[in-house]
């Protein structure tokens, strides 16, 4: 049994509402890598930021080193040797390496000094940075790597990480997983949150699993299967996707020799992007974030438009079209970003499923909007995916992400489109809604209908893709039959590491 | 030849003073929206500035003390500011536009007893032999204290913001709040702070037109300068140093077209005093057709209220 560093007992947290913490019980032993597992909502994040420092506990206590731990702010959790990676949230894009390692320092050293400890500390774990670049260029596992060495410059004896894996390909992760071990092995436990189960039986000693704000389990994730362990997280035991046998249809959308200037000055320029999609298929287009989807599918939307006979409908040019032309032709899209970019968080579902559903479904007359038939299609979607909702007249905003994802897929779907793309559909969603909308995706797809998804989530694509591709740095792969891949080829099409050299490589 | 009749060493001259207005507001400004903050408000803080600076001046007879109480004076005004969108979280833009017109309104109403008097002379800064070198001495080196402590606050606000820790806490927070609260950083406070910088600055450029360059207090005084204070620091890419750059381009257009006009050029008046703003616009469409936030720099919380409720 190793020394206990981190005892939590009884640790409750109400929001007005919901209860994100139920008498949560557990303890980490010094060097171990231990995995909080759970769905999303499931309460992990609200626990860690107690433990950081970031939210008050209402009830419960923390003792760490055998002393009593109640951290007020996130610089007395640092004092005492607690350390965080965040999944997203605190770069700042503005600032160069050593500035923001600075920020997350209690007492940081002048910015040379700094400097130097950056370049020695990241080259003994093989994660090299150059301390004078600005973040805002950087790449994901590059980005990711600053908040490592952030907090690997304080010596922490407790180093919490947020779902790190989730922006890196196959082999960063591998190179993630020997950093984190050598950190065990030098006695810094490590917290490792995730809801991916192969990696926290390949990393972690042991794992406690939260479901609804409780602690359902204790155990060695490496005893279990990843099955126990997602009927664990899950509380319910979980259908695969089915898809029908389908023969393929002609081809529908097609790009050709694509090139696209990112409108964003931290973006990603579309480089060269050819592929074809045809009725019945599921394309997945896998990559790490930030290597061109978001350009990919405003580019398909029409929010930035293109030459116009370089992006084809069903042979027909439609690049030079925006969005409302488009879907009247049969494409119809599902942005990344729910709120903001695919609903409007401040209106009613109502009003959000005229907003796409307009042209196709004939909602407006004359200039004049027929509400009655736009609430009897917003309430159609509600009622065909499950939508969990009091109804058509609440806020967009108000609803769980599960919920409003499977309302705006929904919403398109309904739509009877030619070609649906979708970019990330089950992100942030909890395990139920993803496999509904999975589910979903795939019907249409049998029904004849293209259906492009872009997705960070390689376990999603390889469930539901019939064919592959990946984006890397705003090129597009070939694109390759989906059976017989594996990971680690996915991988090598996705960069694979090429931004982990080894360290003694990097002498910029 | 008419232009013949301007003298450059007293255009310069003039050009400092006309100049310094602008830019004690617009790097006060800076400070603001580097802190994530957009304070439409600096014209009503200034003028408010000018009004109280001019009453204390008056009654006090020291315009050092005018102002200090102009300073304070666009620091309460900025105050209200900060409380009603750091606190109540309203809209940044429309408590700004608000904010302009009470101080317009409310120094209107402070300062009806004080038209038409002449407030106490500020004196000029001695320099000694500096102001004896021809063309410069006349130029540069024969103006009160203010013109030559802006200049000195352009650096001072440059320094911070590259070298001090306060300084990148506060374009952290401008930058990313909610990575600047993640990480433990007070977002409101350094925000609350920036905007009380801004306002006392304002302030400060406000009394600079009643009690130096104009001077003399009538209503609505400020004609417009705190809008170019806006512009330029948008059109300085919130650079300290741009932005004085761009106020002494600002003020030679304004001194250039008022010598224009007196030498008589022939042409309408009405034009020339448009021109100062046309060229503004002018600028302000050249820089940010560019790329827009890459080229211009802008914060990237710049106008977005912070919720701390993650």
């Amino acid at each position: 049994m190793r020394k206990p560093l981190l005892r939590l007992e009884g640790l409750t947290k109400a929001y007005p509402g919901v209860l994100a913490n139920d008498d949560v019980s557990f303890q980490i032993g010094e060097g171990q890598i231990h995995a909080l597992l759970g769905e999303n909502g499931a309460g992990k994040s609200t626990l860690v930021k107690m433990i950081y420092g970031l939210v008050k506990p209402d009830k419960g206590r923390m003792t760490l080193r055998d002393r009593p731990y109640a951290p007020a702010q996130p610089s007395e959790a640092r004092q005492n040797g607690v350390a965080m990676v965040f999944q997203h949230f605190s770069l700042f894009d503005a600032l160069d390496v050593a500035e923001n390692v600075a920020l997350g320092m209690e007492n940081p050293p002048p910015l040379r000094d700094l400097a130097k400890r950056i370049r020695d500390v990241s080259a003994d774990y093989g994660l090299p940075l150059d301390p004078n670049r600005l973040v805002g260029d950087l790449s994901a596992g590059e980005r990711q790597r600053v908040e490592i060495v952030r907090c690997l410059l304080q010596d922490p004896k407790l180093l919490i990480m947020d779902e790190p894996t989730s922006v890196l390909t196959p082999q960063e992760v591998e190179i993630l997983f020997r950093t984190l071990r050598q950190l065990s092995a030098e006695g810094t436990a490590i917290l490792y949150i995730s809801h991916k189960l192969e990696e926290i039986r390949a990393l972690c000693d042991e794992a406690t699993i939260l479901r609804g704000g409780r602690k359902v389990a204790t155990c060695d994730p490496r005893e279990k299967s990843a099955r126990e362990l997602a009927e664990l997280m899950v509380g319910q035991i979980l259908t695969p996707p089915e898809r029908a046998a389908k023969p393929r249809g002609d081809v529908l959308l097609s790009v050709e020799n694509l090139s696209l200037k990112s409108n964003n000055p931290f973006g990603t320029s579309l480089k060269d992007i050819t592929f074809q999609l045809h009725g019945g298929e599921v394309l997945g287009i896998a990559g790490v974030a930030g290597n061109g989807q978001d350009e990919l599918l405003l580019m398909l939307s029409g929010e930035i438009p293109s030459p116009a006979g370089q992006v084809r409908l069903k042979g027909q040019p439609i690049g030079q079209f925006g969005p409302n032309a488009r879907r009247l032709r049969g494409l119809v899209t599902a942005p990344e970003e729910r709120l903001g970019h695919a609903a409007a968080p401040d209106m009613s579902l109502t009003a959000n499923a005229l907003l796409s559903g307009a042209a196709r479904k004939g909602l407006v007359k004359k200039g004049f909007i027929d509400w009655k038939k736009t609430d009897s299609f917003a309430r159609e979607i509600i009622a065909r995916f499950d939508v969990r909702t009091p109804g058509s007249h609440v806020l967009a905003r108000a609803l769980s992400g599960g919920n409003l994802q499977k309302f705006v897929i929904g919403r398109e779907i309904e739509l009877k489109p030619d070609v649906i793309v979708v970019n990330q559909p089950t992100w942030g969603v909890d395990a139920s809604a993803a496999s509904f909308i999975r589910q979903a995706l795939l019907d249409l797809a049998s029904a004849g209908a293209g259906v492009l998804v872009i997705s960070q989530d390689l376990d999603e694509l390889l469930e539901v893709a019939d064919s592959f591709a990946a984006l890397n740095e705003g090129r597009l792969t070939r694109v390759r039959p989906a059976k017989g891949l594996t990971v680690e080829e996915i991988g090598l099409m996705m960069g694979g590491a090429h931004d982990m050299h080894p360290a003694h490589e990097d002498a910029e | 030849m008419i232009l013949g009749s301007i003298n450059p060493a007293v255009l310069m001259a003039a050009l400092m003073v006309a100049a310094t207005p602008i830019l004690l507001a617009a790097i006060g400004e800076l400070v603001v929206e580097k802190s994530g903050v957009l304070n439409l408000g600096v014209e009503g803080m200034m003028i408010m500035g000018a009004c109280l600076g001019f009453i204390v001046a008056v009654n006090t007879g020291s315009p050092f003390l005018g102002f200090i109480g102009a300073a304070f004076a666009g620091m309460a005004l900025s105050l209200l500011f900060a409380l009603l969108t750091q606190a109540l979280m309203t809209n940044q833009v429309a408590s700004g536009l608000a904010l302009t017109l009470f101080g317009l309104g409310l120094s209107a109403l402070l300062g009806q007893r004080y038209v038409g008097i002449t407030p106490p002379r500020t004196p000029k800064l001695d320099l000694g032999f500096l102001s004896d070198i021809p063309f410069l001495g006349r130029a540069v080196f024969s103006h009160d204290i203010v013109v030559y402590l802006t200049i000195a606050l352009v650096a001072a606000v440059w320094w911070f913001l590259k070298y001090s820790r306060a300084g990148m806490i506060l374009r952290a927070v401008g930058e990313n709040h909610d990575a600047a609260h993640a990480l433990g950083y007070h977002v409101k406070r350094v925000r609350v702070l920036a905007i009380m910088f801004g306002g006392a600055c304002a302030g400060l450029g406000g009394a600079y037109l009643s009690l130096i360059r104009v001077p003399q207090w009538t209503e609505g005084m400020t004609v417009g300068a705190g809008w170019i204070a806006l512009a330029l620091v948008v059109f300085a890419s919130w650079r300290p140093w741009r932005a004085m750059a761009g106020a002494y381009l600002f003020g030679g257009i304004v001194v250039l077209q008022l010598n224009l006009q007196a030498a008589g050029v022939k042409i309408p008046v009405e034009y020339l005093s448009m021109s100062p703003y046309l060229i503004t616009i002018a600028v302000l469409v050249f820089i940010s057709s560019g790329r827009a936030r890459a080229s211009s720099n802008a914060p990237g919380s710049l106008n977005r209220p912070f919720h701390a409720s993650s």
